[in-house]
């Protein structure tokens, strides 16, 4: 499935957040939406997924979805959003409890996104005990179960630490050369969007509005950390942002 | 080389478990009391001696009027709160979920609350009959107010990013009542639980001292006017270890229902 983003503007009171933005995510490609803090991309995604509705502007769909496609725009949030009172796998159930699935075929789902996502011994245990990077891991798992067609990702990886990170990203491209999605990234970290997108929007300051949209050459699953075309494209993105994120920090909120 | 040890400044400002310490309270009051009135320096006007009232206890237990009395009163407090706290969650959650029947229902509750529900025996006489059904009444309208405010006080806490993610994963409305706001709302509930129980104990008394002939209220109420300092305590004992009791079963409620906060 492809996603289409026309002329999005919206506000809150007085502020506006967006301000007449357009971007096209073609099917099977991740897009990276990148901009300093405050800037609206938390907003964006929620529009893209149908959580929040713009003032102005559409989001439009295409495509029909994969076989068996429980919900097409599936969501991994920044804070992970797991029941705290069910198990791994009863956070994974939940998703699909609605659908009037056989039990059998509920229980298949449940063992496949649990050993693709390494927690398989883990099936019984509550969100409590887990580490962060189990957590977000749960809510990838918990995801991957309604076999989605767009997967939007807010700052999946930003409340843990580096190394975790590191091996989740890992993850992420593994499951994405296993079954190409198509993917909205949201994330503040350049390393992650030269790592995980085909291709980087850069926002501006808020009011968000698309300055450039950069495409990065080379499959996912041979960029490395440290490779030289990657840190200069990095570098060009940390150019964009640099005054972006400073004028951006140095504004009062309810101003 | 530096040679001064830094001062420890933390620490402190956390509950911590300290068994044993309040029955260590208790036992000593207890003793101290006893002292007191064997050696005179508490008058016997003032306060009986804990060994007489453990006697009186004792007594009361050996001849069955002990049964006679609680009871009756177990039962009120049973059909009562139950017909209280389960109207209470009721609403809370209708409340907590609809704004017509917030904007409706806040106000008349903020109303009732503050109403002493003693001063509405003689109009609950009236409706529901001077046997059980005044007391029951009575018990319900005191035990649900609470219960009201503590479930939607629960239901608005409930964390609103897990409502946007059942809705992204295309729940049902049912589905995302069911699964997740009351079970987030149920610490809040029980929370309120507690309160609402204590609540109806002190109205259970009430109303039976205002007129029942069997019930710990009563059996006060007829103790106080024979000035029998002795049975007034052991009716007040009694009353305290109800209370202990509920309080102690709803522990072990949050306990069973509540093992995944840790
Ligand atoms: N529901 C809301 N009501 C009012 N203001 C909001 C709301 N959500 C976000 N905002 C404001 O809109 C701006 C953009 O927020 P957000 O999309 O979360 O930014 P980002 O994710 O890029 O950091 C922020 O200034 C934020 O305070
Ligand atoms: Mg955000």
């Amino acid at each position: 499935m492809e996603l289409a983003v026309r002329g999005l503007t919206h506000r809150y009171g007085d502020m506006v957040v967006l301000d007449d933005v357009s971007l096209h995510i073609p099917a099977g490609e991740i897009l990276c939406v990148v901009g300093p803090s405050g800037c609206g991309k938390s907003t964006l995604l929620r529009m893209l997924g149908g959580l929040e509705q713009p003032d102005w502007g559409e989001v439009l769909q295409g495509g029909t979805p994969p076989e068996g496609c429980l919900n097409p725009l599936t969501y991994v949030f920044q804070d992970f959003a797991l029941l705290p009172w069910r198990s791994v796998a009863g956070n994974v159930s939940l998703v699909l409890e609605d659908h009037r699935l056989p039990g059998d075929r509920v229980r298949a789902i449940i063992e496949d996104v649990l050993a693709r996502t390494r927690l398989s011994d883990f099936r019984d245990a509550l969100p409590r005990q887990l580490s962060g990077g189990m957590k977000q891991r749960v809510a990838i798992a918990r995801a991957l179960a309604v076999n989605p067609a767009v997967m939007l990702l807010d700052e999946p990886l930003s409340a843990l630490d580096a190394q975790t990170r590191e091996l989740l990203m890992e993850d992420l491209v593994g499951l994405w050369e296993r079954q190409p999605f198509t993917g909205v990234y949201v994330t503040h970290n350049l390393a992650e969007a030269v790592r995980l997108g085909h291709r980087i929007a850069v926002l501006s300051r808020r009011p968000g509005r698309v300055r450039e949209v950069i495409e990065v050459p080379g499959p996912l699953s041979e960029r490395q950390t440290g490779d030289p075309e990657l840190e200069a494209i990095q570098a060009h993105l940390w150019g964009l942002m640099r005054d972006e994120a400073m004028a951006a920090d140095q504004e009062l909120l309810d101003a | 080389m530096p040679d001064i040890r830094v001062p420890f400044r933390g620490g402190g400002f956390r509950p911590e478990a300290r068994r044993g310490t309040g029955i260590a309270v208790f036992v000593l009051l207890l003793f101290l009391i006893e002292w007191g009135t064997r050696a005179g320096w508490i008058s016997n006007l003032t306060l009986p001696r804990p060994s007489d009232v453990a006697a009186t206890l004792a007594d009361l237990a050996r001849s069955g009027a002990l049964w006679t009395h609680l009871l009756p009163s177990l039962s009120r407090l049973a059909v009562g709160s139950a017909l209280g706290v389960s109207a209470g969650i009721g609403i809370g959650v209708l409340i907590g979920l609809f704004s017509y029947i917030r904007a409706g229902l806040v106000p008349l509750v903020a109303a009732i609350f503050p109403i002493p529900k003693i001063a509405l025996l003689p109009l609950f006489v009236i409706w529901f009959g001077i046997d059980e059904g005044s007391k029951y009444a009575l018990i319900a309208l005191g035990t649900f107010t609470p219960t009201v405010v503590a479930t939607y006080g629960a239901v608005d806490n409930v964390d609103r990013g897990l409502i946007r993610m059942g809705q992204s994963f295309g729940l049902g409305w049912w589905s995302i009542v069911r699964k997740i706001v009351l079970p987030g709302a149920l610490p809040g509930i029980l929370s309120g639980l507690r309160v609402s129980l204590a609540i109806g104990i002190i109205l259970l008394v009430a109303a039976e001292m205002l007129g029942a002939q069997y019930g710990i209220g009563a059996y006060i109420l007829q103790a106080g006017a024979l000035y029998d300092l002795e049975r007034l305590f052991a009716g007040v004992v009694i009353l305290s270890c109800l209370g202990v009791l509920t309080s102690w079963a709803i522990g072990k409620i949050e306990k069973r229902l509540l093992v995944w906060r840790g």
